[in-house]
């Protein structure tokens, strides 16, 4: 196949940057539950322990709190570990290590000590698994001074950011949306680094911004693209990473577009969209809004397992559309 | 042995395992550290009380044996993870009083250039990847650097010092039993004084010595008297001969006590004044060592003068080089929290 086309899943994507890291690098492992044989929850390790062997892809007991644990503590000593999270919402169960440990070691010990560790967090509703195994909680993460916290929402990027993970030398964090997993794209063979810390303008538009984090991506290039028949000409920024936040590409769009409108799948209420409409509204592009900012984020309530109201609880596209019809329209 | 003479030798036979193991020197070495461990924990404390340090901090003072015979058999560069109570840890692992007593007066000449503190201090030049304000948090880092060293083969053990009310937690038992399926040279180590802040192991822990967890993951569990530093120092040196080995982990229980409080808010509601007394008067860790150092011949009261008039000067020269060090400018509040690209 002609590698300037060649597509791959999302989870495609990662596995092969795992593979990457680990032929670039002898320190770079893979530890998570059932990642071995089993070829992980999502498949996303797939047979790697078949090319890469049982000290290199290391299944784990079902221990998340001591399983992040060693991870932090391979890092601090010299390895590069690649952490899954079997769901994201069993990161509760690591908190600890997560947050006191790997978040704040280099600090508290005033630059002695990097934690190069990468955790990975399969994400999200859509799957039917209810409300303990789809939840968004990156906002959580986010808000830890210590950790990088990214959603790459592209096969592309999902390659280039792990691999931009595995470099760095501080504890990077990746939600990947349980439904992205399967979504193809095309993917470039062999190494490259998606930066962390950047965010990409998806579609260019002058009407509205819409800043949107992991699957919403894709759910507002889709509703950009209805409304484009409407007239509407709309700009979506993909944020990337939520820590550290790139808040220049957010505040340059919105002085062109003069309108926002934040779309997130995590619970509205002190999330991202919080994040981004605030720093919007303490920069020089207040003075160019034409309209007040909207937030599309998840219902309080946990995700439940009846299928129409799971669909309920996250923005769909059509909510984005109507959403953005109606600011670009004047009626908010 | 090759110096020594037959009479030498076989008089050291019948002697506890250190007086065997260790040349004199050594073992002076050893009640020098326990010595600098225990002023520098009552220098700390004065230097609280007259408001010099702020924040709190947990002393072991009547521990120090555990630490230094734990450390005995450890090479400079095998790894420690430490505790809330881990000054006596970070001197038995070679750290300098002087950069302690800077990191507690939180000067940028400290261990964490002032931003840890008591509770984490560290010294990882020195193996020593820091105390920890959670408990039982360093456990599963430690089986982690344990991790690092088999697959890098760095022949390094990792020792992770934790107390009673650790065992108690999740972590401890998700790291011990990840320990002991991949076989890693770690040595757990429970500080058992007692109390869990007020809360008594008779009280808190359903076993009745914390070494009888080791069954549940099938290493051996050691029970030693942590204010005998040779008990301490044999068990630490069986354990590590193990890890190195590539025969897996061992617990070992230190027993033990506190004489301070948990920390500076402690009203020691929870035991005897005569409980409390009992310790001091009759198992104190480092009269234990000196009296038998002496009684075996190893030291007189004139070497003992001395160890303590040197001591008390390296206490008094490291107070004097924290008050002069500088303090951190605030410009540099954010340094260290992501590390700073070249």
């Amino acid at each position: 196949m002609d590698a300037a086309v060649r597509e791959l899943s999302y989870a495609q994507a990662i596995q092969e940057a795992m593979a990457i890291a680990m032929d670039m690098d002898e320190r770079v492992f893979l530890m998570g539950e059932d990642i071995g044989v089993y070829g992980g929850a999502f498949q996303v390790t797939g047979d790697l322990v078949e090319r890469y062997g049982t000290d290199r892809v290391i299944d784990t007991p079902i221990s998340e709190l001591g399983g992040a644990g060693v991870a932090v503590g391979a890092a601090v000593t010299g390895m590069r570990p690649i952490f899954e999270f079997q769901f994201s919402d069993f990161a509760t169960l690591g908190m600890e290590q997560i947050v006191n440990q790997a978040a704040k070691m280099r600090f508290m010990l005033g630059g002695e000590v990097s934690v190069p560790v990468v955790m990975r967090f399969p994400a999200g509703s859509g799957t039917g698994a209810a409300a303990q195994h789809s939840q968004s909680l990156e906002a959580w993460l986010g808000h830890v001074p210590g950790l990088k916290v990214i959603q790459p929402a592209t096969p592309h990027d999902a390659k280039g950011m792990l691999l931009a993970a595995v470099a760095d030398p501080d504890p990077v964090m990746i939600f990947e949306h349980k439904l992205l997993y399967k979504m193809k794209g095309h993917v470039p063979e062999g190494h490259y680094i998606v930066p962390i810390g950047k965010a990409e303008i998806r579609r260019e538009g002058r009407d509205l911004t819409i800043v949107a984090t992991s699957i919403m991506v894709q759910k507002a290039l889709e509703a950009a693209a209805a409304l484009e028949g409407e007239g509407i000409d709309i700009e979506v920024v993909d944020l990337r990473t939520i820590r550290p936040i790139d808040r220049q590409t957010i505040i340059d769009s919105v002085k062109k577009t003069s309108r926002l409108l934040c779309v997130y799948e995590a619970v509205k209420t002190l999330g991202i969209g919080a994040e981004v409409s605030a720093l919007v509204a303490e920069s020089e592009a207040f003075d160019y809004l034409d309209a007040p900012i909207v937030r599309l984020g998840g219902a309080e309530t946990p995700i439940p397992y009846n299928p129409d109201l799971e669909k309920a609880t996250v923005p769909q596209v059509p909510d984005i559309i109507a959403a953005a019809r109606d600011l670009v329209k004047g009626v908010r | 042995m090759a110096g020594a003479s037959k009479a030498v030798v076989d008089s050291r036979a019948n002697l506890p395992f250190v007086y065997r193991q260790y040349s004199p020197e050594q073992l002076r070495q050893v009640l020098h550290k326990m010595y600098l461990i225990r002023r520098f924990e009552e220098g700390a404390e004065e230097c609280y009380m007259r408001g010099l340090i702020h924040g709190t901090m947990h002393l072991s003072i009547g521990q120090e044996a555990s630490a230094m015979g734990i450390c005995m058999p450890l090479a400079e560069d095998d790894q420690i993870t430490s505790t809330h109570r881990g000054h006596g840890h970070c001197i038995a692992k070679g750290a300098e009083v002087s950069r302690m007593f800077a990191e507690f007066f939180g000067k940028t000449t400290g261990y964490c250039k002032g931003r840890g503190g008591s509770m984490h201090i560290a010294d990882v030049a020195k193996g020593n990847l820091g105390a920890n304000g959670i408990v039982a948090g360093g456990i599963p880092i430690a089986v982690g650097a344990a991790l690092s060293s088999k697959r890098m083969k760095t022949g390094k053990v990792v020792v992770s010092f934790f107390g009673d009310g650790a065992n108690n937690e999740g972590a401890f038992h998700e790291a011990l039993n990840m320990a002991a399926i991949w076989k890693l040279p770690v040595i757990f180590v429970c500080e058992n004084n007692g109390y869990g802040m007020s809360t008594s192991t008779a009280r808190s822990t359903a076993v009745k010595n914390i070494a009888e967890r080791a069954a549940a993951y099938s290493m051996p569990g050691v029970i030693v008297n942590g204010n005998i530093f040779s008990e301490v120092a044999e068990a630490s040196f069986k354990a590590v001969e193990r890890a190195r080995a590539g025969e897996g982990p061992t617990l070992i229980e230190s027993k033990t006590y506190r004489h301070r409080g948990h920390s500076k808010s402690d009203r020691n509601r929870y035991r005897t004044k005569e409980e409390i007394e009992d310790w001091m008067a009759n198992r104190d860790p480092i009269t234990l060592f000196e009296t038998e150092l002496r009684d075996f011949g190893f030291i007189d009261d004139q070497g003992i003068q001395a160890i303590r008039d040197a001591v008390a000067k390296e206490i008094a020269d490291g107070i004097e080089f924290a008050k002069a060090s500088p303090a951190p400018e605030i410009a540099t509040l954010e340094n260290y929290v992501y590390t700073e690209h070249a």
